[in-house]
């Protein structure tokens, strides 16, 4: 295979070399011999690259790829991500049950709020659109596992949980940044969330 | 023509093509030739063995290295401003480099000494001099960034130093230049008997690591030149080389070189401390500044101290002897054991190996061959431990590796020898590319060295690099010493002068390396720690900007109401609490460098408008997808405006 492939190149190159030769002053001409130069190089390329069978695979990657990205940008639901209610989905991330009990927390609702000011505020403000989303009635459209993986790994949620995904795009490609939160300071913050 | 050009082009090409195509399928062969470059290759993503802490030399800095990539990672700004780092020119560092002699924004750092304990480099410190304005800097390994500076009073060129003893009880700092103790006006000529050198031994604390000016031992006028510490049964002393035992003060290349022998000064440390227990020293009138940053204000102070404790050598028995030394010795060095130091006279081709046993002998049995200034001299033959004879030209400095040799630099001969602690024989040597001054072994002057690798520092460069005009950098070399034979791996570049450096194993140091700095923890004077607090103030003509960053925005980002003749003072808090995630900040016309705000951090720059106008300023570390829009607007109006300070973010 790879032998026959040098031998074609060298027939094309030569081929190209004569088309120099005889098109002097077809500049129409001239201009296809470039092409077809830069052709015989993308061939050779090719051909070298041949010769790993690692390049095969890549190419396979490459399409499967391509084809999940399209199934997943095509929007089957036309709400925005950040207004759509989305109950089950718990994120991806360390928190996969998360227990609220009716009573709110104050104590706790109150250190969250103290984390918030300091850790979130500068991106989310309360009762409108800033940087990202409000926070307010976040539990009405998600479920409390998906706030609290947002806040601690938001890099993760970006990279596997589609919603995730759509809403950085939303919010014009600003990354939620990680601020390095415990799992206890996530849940803090999430209490305060309940009581805006 | 042209069609001649494309075809022979065209043949080139089809030509590389296929020999690229050749050497891709020939790449495993010549394993021999390949080792060396295998022995240094470090793949894409995975780490170094050993940082490498070299100096900055004329720079004023101290650069990090990995070994045995060579690669740099860091340049720490030490004595020198750095306007990268916003280093002695943002509000907060600019204490660092004060002196008693003002705002000094240089220096030349001479040798980086990692702090022990154990007589084993521990990975908490870097220490080192600056040999101009005497001074000593700690660098805080957890951070990476220099954060004690304290200067050295009764001293001139700072050279015998920054050495530590084996449990970091002291940072040493001998004088080069013996100067008029204490300062005052006479003619030079006077020089012997009225000029004095000084020996500084800064204590450093064992839970913060705070530096303090402990005592000086008032010595004889010579030059000190260098030091390092007694370990194992000779802790508790300090060796300090010195030439110019002739007291000359003029044409030195001649009359500093007349005696055969100088001395190495043994400074018997814990003896010191008995006097200066029992009070029997004196203190005297000083002006020298201390500078500390903190990792929790962001900020660092500069204090003026106004006195120093001083032993008089000349005075206090048992404080110091002198050990006659072949030849104007330069580097000073002990072996792990800590029985043997070298002596390396600049001038000859020996290496002088002095025992510690024999000295302590000798001091018991008195037995001297006479005294200067009161100090007493012992005698050559009776610490003699023996001679690497004839072992090159010039030698300079020495280290070891963990199989007891001892690893010599010469410099005129230019060459790295390998000899055996105890037999004095000469077992290798290998050739430096050029003239090399100091070298190193990772842990090389400890009890425990890692015999693997030996960086040699060159002094001059020549062709071993593309040429970059006049100046060339400066050359290191690394080589393998796991095996009997020396074998040269590496050549890198460095940065400004290297003169000594320090070594350790990485996993002793990356355990305790930072991410960020706790927002939580921020006690910035002018710190911005919730969006909810961002203000902009006016105090007369002064007004102090309280602004926040997060990718990727800064707020405020618009401000009015600023005037011309006004100091503005931005206060530039950081609220990113992620890894890897500074901001930058500088504004058009501003007169300073940029800031470089590490997540949790506060820094401030100062900007004096001087025109009418609507000004930007902008972030200057790529942050994000978005960074290209972090950005903002101040409007300045004329000095007589009555507009009234405004601010705000995403307001229309």
């Amino acid at each position: 295979m790879y032998v026959r492939n040098m031998i074609y190149i060298i027939f094309f190159d030569f081929w190209g070399v004569y088309f120099w030769g005889i098109n002097q002053y077809n500049h129409k001409m001239k201009r296809l011999s470039v092409l077809g130069t830069l052709a015989l190089f993308a061939f050779l390329l090719i051909a070298c690259g041949e010769k790993e069978e690692k390049s095969k695979d890549g190419f396979s990657i490459d399409r499967q790829k391509t084809t999940e990205q399209q199934t997943e940008t095509t929007p089957e639901n036309t709400t925005k991500a950040s207004e759509r209610i989305e109950l089950e989905n718990k994120g991806v991330g360390v928190v996969t049950s998360v227990d609220l009990p009716t009573e709110i927390d104050q104590a706790m609702a109150a250190n969250g709020k103290e984390l918030y000011d300091q850790l979130c505020l500068a991106c989310h403000r309360i009762g409108k659109k800033f940087i990202g989303p409000a926070p307010n009635d976040i539990l009405k459209r998600r479920t409390p596992e998906w706030v609290m993986n947002m806040i601690l790994d938001p890099e993760l949620m970006v990279k596997e949980d589609p919603l995730a995904r759509e809403l950085l795009i939303e919010f014009n490609g600003s990354p939620m940044a990680n601020q390095g939160l415990t799992e206890e300071e996530a849940r803090a913050v999430l209490e305060y969330f309940r009581t805006l | 023509m042209k069609k001649v050009h494309y075809i022979i082009s065209g043949f080139l090409g089809l030509i590389l093509m296929v020999m690229s195509c050749n050497t891709g399928a020939d790449k495993s062969n010549g394993a021999l030739s390949s080792s060396a470059a295998e022995k240094v290759y470090v793949a894409p993503g995975e780490h170094d063995e050993f940082y490498a802490f070299i100096s900055g030399g004329f720079s004023g800095q101290l650069s990090v290295y990995g070994l045995p990539s060579g690669r740099l990672f860091k340049v720490i700004p030490v004595f020198s401003q750095d306007a990268e780092k916003a280093w002695g020119y943002n509000e907060e560092t600019k204490p660092m480099l004060n002196t008693s002699y003002g705002f000094v924004p240089w220096d030349d750092s001479h040798h980086p000494d990692i702090s022990q304990t154990n007589g084993e480099v521990d990975g908490r410190y870097v220490f080192i001099n600056g040999n101009n304005t005497p001074r000593i800097a700690k660098i805080d390994l957890s951070v990476f960034e220099t954060t004690e500076i304290i200067e050295i009073p009764n001293s001139a060129g700072n050279h015998s130093s920054a050495f530590v003893t084996e449990n970091t009880e002291y940072v040493v700092a001998g004088t080069r230049f013996s100067v008029p103790i204490p300062q005052r006006d006479i003619s030079i000529k006077d020089y012997k008997g009225n000029f004095k050198g000084t020996l500084s031994f800064i204590s450093v604390d064992p839970e913060d690591g705070g530096m303090d000016l402990s005592f000086q031992v008032l010595m004889p006028g010579f030059d000190y030149d260098l030091a390092h510490p007694g370990r194992g049964a000779s802790h508790g002393w300090m060796f300090f080389s010195t030439y110019n035992s002739e007291e000359a003060s003029t044409l030195m290349e001649v009359n500093a070189s007349q005696n055969d022998k100088d001395f190495i000064a043994a400074i018997n440390w814990k003896k010191a401390e008995e006097y200066i227990a029992s009070g029997q020293f004196e203190t005297m009138p000083a002006n020298y500044a201390h500078n500390v940053y903190s990792d929790e204000t962001h900020t660092a102070t500069s204090t003026m101290k106004k006195e120093v404790r001083v032993l008089d050598a000349s005075k206090l028995p048992g404080l110091a002897y002198l050990l006659p030394t072949p030849k104007s010795p330069h580097g000073c060095d002990v072996d792990p054991t800590g029985e043997y130091i070298v002596g390396n006279g600049k001038l000859s081709a020996d290496l002088t190996v002095h025992s510690f046993t024999k000295m302590i002998a000798a001091i018991e049995n008195e037995n001297f061959e006479g005294e200067a200034y009161g100090i007493p001299i012992l005698k050559f033959e009776d610490v003699l431990a023996g001679t690497v004879n004839q072992a090159g030209l010039g030698p300079l400095h020495t280290e070891f590796d963990a199989d007891g040799n001892g690893y010599t630099t010469f410099f005129i001969s230019s060459e790295v020898v390998k000899w055996k602690v105890g037999t004095w024989e000469v077992l290798d040597r290998a050739p430096c590319y050029y003239s090399v001054g100091h070298l190193m072994i990772p842990g090389g002057n400890s009890r425990k060295p890692y015999g693997k690798y030996v960086v040699a520092m060159n002094k001059i460069t020549k062709d071993r690099y593309l040429p970059t005009g006049p100046e060339v950098t400066q050359s290191a070399q690394l080589y393998d010493i796991s095996g009997d034979k020396m074998e040269l791996l590496l050549d890198f570049p460095t940065v400004g002068e290297p003169h000594y450096a320090a070594g350790i194993a990485a996993d002793k140091v990356i355990g305790r390396s930072r991410k960020i700095f706790e927002l939580s923890e921020n006690k910035h004077e002018y710190a911005t720690t919730s969006d909810a607090d961002v203000k902009v103030e006016r105090n007369g003509k002064e007004v102090h900007v309280y602004m926040t960053t997060i990718r990727s925005h800064f707020n405020p980002d618009n401000i009015e109401g600023i005037k011309v003749g006004d100091k503005v003072y931005f206060h530039v808090t950081n609220l990113e609490q992620d890894y890897d995630v500074p901001h930058g900040i500088s504004m058009i016309g501003a007169n300073t460098s940029e800031l470089l705000i590490m997540p949790g951090q506060t820094e401030t720059f100062v900007w004096e408008p001087k025109q009418v106008g609507v000004w930007p300023f902008y972030c200057t570390d790529f942050c994000s997808a978005l960074h290209q829009e972090m950005q903002g607007y101040v409007r300045v109006s004329p000095a007589n405006s009555s507009l009234d300070l405004s601010w705000s973010l995403g307001e229309d």
